[in-house]
């Protein structure tokens, strides 16, 4: 009896060790999970984070490194995100995903992708206000490229100590984006801007066209911010898998297999940095407000650009394609057409939004390379 | 943590280059695509 008592107590001893910390990241991950599910909010990414929150909450969880002792978890982390592997990965299934028709049919729409990355630079300078060091600021900046694999790229880059509070953050914002955008965008719009009507005319696109594109892109980006290479060239090098027309079943498997495989374990892999002690800190309340404030300054910089461009241009454009200019895609683009459905029902704004939309997604990918080059060189690095 | 304004005032300069050098960018790409369009638009293609 007394060896049965030995045994029962040796197997539960572990559950002295719970601290009130791991239990209320198990509520995170139970909520992260609740959202996936119920809300259906980014689920691929959000429900393996949050089982992975459980996973590494456990007292002396063998899912992460216990002194010598490995854990899958931490060498999944160690393979895929420390040294920035599995964000790239997945950005050459992103890359296989997207069509930029829309956009090389108009691309004046380009400039939108640029206009509303201002969210970055704004938030990155008020985490600099707030007394973040440079390289914590300008990784919860990058919240609003709006594209998680660009946060997690550039919090990795700059080793943040806030990496896993900023990937939940751009990850949430990113399913917040219809709740965001609208009230922000009718805040700064009249009506009668809203009300503007574009005309979409659809334009032949060469195959050369779309073949060239993405090594273009990824050459001008690369001369530019060489730090972004691997970032643009992985999304671009998806891009052209899609348009050479040879290589149908690797687009595919890119699209499906790859990205769907990489979002498993990255979703997962992610939530080793969420243990309490370095998730729960009032420094993670303050990284989801700059969050907010970046992507709320996307939206209010690709709105304002479009009104400006509106007082130089004869053909007038709705502001509210301003606000497409982030990368969330397809969600961004959907809401702007929606907003004009609103106002007037025979406005079909879908296509230059989608144009807006994919300028976005280059847009936060050049600017994730800029904040990498400029703050590097502030940094002496 | 404390109000920083001396690195709020650096942080300016960050943000300046940074939204000037990707409207560069994407106005190099803009031009491009126009170009590229000209070259390769198939109305070209059928007058050949």
């Amino acid at each position: 009896m007394e060896t049965f008592l030995n045994n029962m107590g040796a197997l539960f001893e572990n559950v002295t060790n719970i601290t009130w910390q791991m239990v209320v990241m198990w509520l995170i991950g139970a909520v992260l999970i609740y959202l996936a599910i119920k809300k259906e909010m980014e689920p691929s990414l959000l429900l393996p984070m949050g089982f992975g929150v459980i996973l590494v909450n456990l007292p002396f969880s063998g899912a992460i490194t216990q002194g010598t002792e490995e854990g899958a978890l931490s060498v999944l982390f160690n393979a895929g995100i420390a040294n920035e592997l599995f964000p790239l990965l997945l950005f050459i299934g992103i890359g296989a995903m997207i069509d930029f028709g829309p956009l090389l049919s108009n691309p004046k729409m380009l400039l939108f992708g640029a206009a509303a990355q201002f969210g970055i630079f704004f938030a990155l300078s008020m985490a600099s206000l707030l007394g973040f060091e440079l390289k914590d600021a300008a990784s919860i900046g990058i919240i609003g490229a709006a594209d998680g694999p660009t946060s997690i790229f550039v919090a990795n880059f700059f080793q943040s100590n806030y990496s896993a509070a900023i990937t939940v953050a751009a990850y949430s914002y990113m399913a917040l984006v219809p709740m965001i955008q609208p009230p922000i965008i009718k805040m700064i719009t009249t009506k009668k801007e809203r009300l503007i009507r574009m005309k979409y005319t659809p334009k032949d696109i060469s195959p050369a066209v779309r073949i060239l594109f993405p090594i273009i892109v990824t050459v001008i980006a690369g001369l530019v911010a060489p730090k972004s290479v691997a970032l643009i060239g992985f999304l671009m090098f998806g891009n052209l898998i899609r348009e050479c027309g040879v290589l149908r079943s690797l687009s595919e498997t890119a699209q499906n297999i790859l990205a769907n495989l990489i979002t498993i374990f990255l979703g997962i892999t992610v939530a080793v940095n969420m243990n309490a002690e370095t998730f729960l800190r009032w420094e993670t309340i303050l990284i989801f407000i700059l969050g907010l404030i970046a992507f709320v300054f996307d939206t209010i910089g690709g709105v304002l650009f479009a009104k400006l461009l509106n007082l130089f241009s004869k053909n007038k454009i709705n502001p509210m394609i301003g606000a497409a200019g982030i990368s969330a895609f397809p969600m961004a683009s959907r809401i702007v057409h929606k907003m004009g459905r609103d106002e007037d029902p025979n406005n079909f704004l879908l296509m230059h939004a989608a144009g807006a939309n994919v300028a976005g997604q280059v847009g936060s990918v050049i600017a994730g390379g800029l904040v990498m080059t400029l703050v590097s060189a502030a940094l002496g690095m | 943590m404390s109000i920083n304004i001396s690195a709020f005032l650096d942080s300016l300069n960050i943000m300046l280059s940074g939204m000037v050098s990707i409207f560069i960018v994407m106005l190099v790409i803009y031009g491009i695509i126009i170009l590229m369009g000209k070259v390769f638009s198939p109305k070209k293609k059928k007058s050949k």
